[in-house]
């Protein structure tokens, strides 16, 4: 049980990693990714495939796939950034089928279908592996606090005000001289990496990856994540991302509960589950349980009223 | 002789892909969104077919018709009660919200008829030869009712007043609800013939190989592709953009794997953005 409690720990620290990558992308920038599922992968085939095929350190592995992963985001966020976020939507969801197609089918990439197995893992062999459980969720709690930072800091910087600028009123944030372009693709490429990220950890974490791993439903659960928790605000990335966990391995428990149902309807009603409490969240409760700090505190008494805009 | 076959087979399979497309772009022409839900009602249409084909013994033509209601009025009702909230809270959480209805629909089909694999009741007649040229009659037959239904949906676009109403909607909400065009109205209109051919276009595709819940979801990319090369929000954009992306799929046999179809898609779709993003046939890009 304990064993099992940690595993949950260092998943729900990943899903926290890609929820915070989420929250600059979504949250503070405005933009859409529904293929987050895809650079998730690259960061785990990349880190992957780097220290299995060629043995390089974990360490360079992982620093590879959160660059891999950046990379791909600023080449999609480029090609769409300028039109309609419909189509950064169709590219990212493109992005991500792709590349699940590309993986399953070359074989000399990383075996196809059947995926990486034997990824290593740091100290996996010397600590066995209730203490690798442990350590590392240690490194992933460590990552998460760094990331945490880095993005609460970057959100109180210029940087992050421009974003929520960009978000708020795309025109006005040109008129005031800023390269809107340029704001967007840095703040997706930042994203991006974090998914990178938390994609390599996976992959060292757990040791083998698959093409079937990477599906769009875990899209969804980092979207919920960053719902739950409340857009635009980091602690609620990381509190949303626990709770989120929480709910989906507690589905994993009620469904088997009912008698008749075969196993396909299981999964079935799980994920019927999953995506109608996103509706609902994102119908009745898109500010989250720690909504986003207003930053802009209304004028006080006296000051001179705000010219209304057309919107 | 290996080429002008695959071309055939690309017009053949892009004319049935131009049914969901339309429906797509359609959406996008009066709603202003994409609609993601698509591909679940694609499957909804598909299983409503299958029922009424297998399970209640119907010919394939009034199944055809069934696929198209039962998607249709799937479509109205979910845009109304799900996603008509969202469209007021911005175009973000509108596309998050319809995965989340496709997934949740989609989830549904599964769990009536499981993830086997089905087939329509067919019967099984020999492949017409014509000048070395090879074509199944079914997917004449096909080919036949995807022109039938984009015939109708042009001619009632262009003479009706309803079907007028709704371009006039495209073209400009304002300037139609000034003329008294019910704005609620035209878009349960729209959901209805657009998520109908959505539904139409999953049993077509069907009829042509097997069903099974991903059936809308396989297809999706290339639905996309078909509305963004022909512009999206065009109608006959769409047409044009569905038989490029099908030639563009078939060709692509010559030199790659049959399991890279919907990677030429996406291809298409980075191609287009990259040099020509209002499409073939768009008025803008948006």
């Amino acid at each position: 049980m304990e064993h099992y409690l940690v595993a949950i720990g260092v998943t729900a620290g990943i899903y926290a990693l890609m929820a915070l990558g989420m929250n600059v992308i979504w949250g503070m920038a405005g933009l859409i990714n529904l293929g987050l599922v895809g650079f998730f992968a690259v960061g785990a085939y990349v880190s992957g495939l780097l220290t299995l095929r060629l043995g390089l350190p974990i360490v360079v592995g992982v620093l590879a796939g959160t660059l891999a992963a950046a990379l791909f985001g600023v080449l999609v966020a480029l090609i769409t950034v300028r039109l309609r976020g419909d189509y950064l939507a169709i590219v990212t969801l493109g992005f991500a089928e792709t590349l699940r197609i590309v993986m399953s089918n070359e074989l000399w990439i990383a075996n196809g279908t059947d995926g990486l197995s034997g990824i290593p893992g740091p100290f996996r062999g010397v600590l066995g592996p209730h203490l690798f459980n442990l350590f590392f969720l240690g490194i992933v709690v460590a990552a998460v606090v760094v990331l945490f930072f880095l993005v609460d800091r970057l959100a109180n910087a210029p940087f992050g005000r421009v974003l929520r600028a960009i978000r708020d009123d795309e025109q006005i944030a040109q008129v005031a001289g800023k390269n809107v372009v340029l704001f967007k693709v840095k703040a997706f490429g930042f994203g991006t990496a974090a998914l990178g990220l938390a994609g390599a950890l996976y992959g060292h974490f757990t040791s083998y990856i698959a093409p079937d791993l990477f599906a769009p439903l875990l899209t969804l659960y980092v979207k919920l994540s960053l719902l739950t928790g409340g857009l635009g605000n980091s602690k609620g990335a990381v509190l949303g991302a626990v709770l989120v966990v929480f709910f989906l391995e507690s589905t994993r428990f009620i469904v088997p509960l009912i008698p008749t149902l075969s196993a396909v309807q299981g999964a079935a009603l799980r994920e019927l589950l999953i995506s109608v409490a996103l509706l609902v969240i994102l119908r009745f409760y898109a500010k989250g349980l720690l909504p986003e700090r207003i930053q802009h505190p209304p004028m006080p008494a006296g000051a001179v009223a705000p010219v209304a805009t057309p919107s | 002789m290996e080429v002008l076959q695959l071309i055939l087979n690309g017009l053949m399979s892009g004319t049935i892909l131009a049914v969901p497309a339309i429906g797509l772009t359609a959406i996008f022409a009066v709603l202003r969104f994409t609609n993601f839900a698509l591909a679940s009602h694609m499957t909804i249409g598909a299983f409503a077919g299958f029922v009424a084909n297998v399970t209640l013994g119907w010919p394939i033509v009034p199944s055809l018709l069934a696929a198209f209601i039962v998607a249709g009025l799937v479509g109205v009702a979910t845009d109304e009660y799900v996603l008509k909230p969202f469209r007021a809270a911005g175009f973000i959480t509108t596309a998050i919200g319809s995965i989340a209805l496709t997934i949740a629909l989609e989830n549904c089909v599964r769990f009536v008829f499981g993830n086997e694999l089905r087939g329509y009741d067919l019967p099984i007649r020999r492949d017409w030869v014509m000048g070395g040229l090879r074509v199944g009659p079914q997917q004449v037959e096909n080919l036949v009712f995807a022109v039938i239904a984009m015939g109708l949906l042009f001619a009632f676009l262009s003479f009706t007043r309803t079907g007028k109403a709704m371009r006039a909607f495209a073209d400009n909400p304002m300037l139609a609800s000034i003329k008294g065009i019910n704005s609620d109205m035209v878009a349960r209109l729209v959901s209805f013939v657009a998520m109908g051919l959505a539904g139409l276009g999953g049993m077509l595709i069907g009829l042509d190989t097997t069903i099974d819940p991903l059936v809308g979801f396989k297809t999706i990319l290339s639905i996309f592709a078909a509305a963004v090369v022909g512009g999206l929000g065009s109608l006959p954009g769409a047409v044009v953009g569905a038989l490029v992306v099908g030639v563009g799929e078939e060709l692509s046999l010559l030199f790659l794997s049959p399991a890279y179809r919907s990677a030429i898609g996406f291809v298409a779709i980075l191609l287009v953005l990259t040099l020509r993003p209002r499409g073939i046939l768009g008025a803008r890009a948006y």
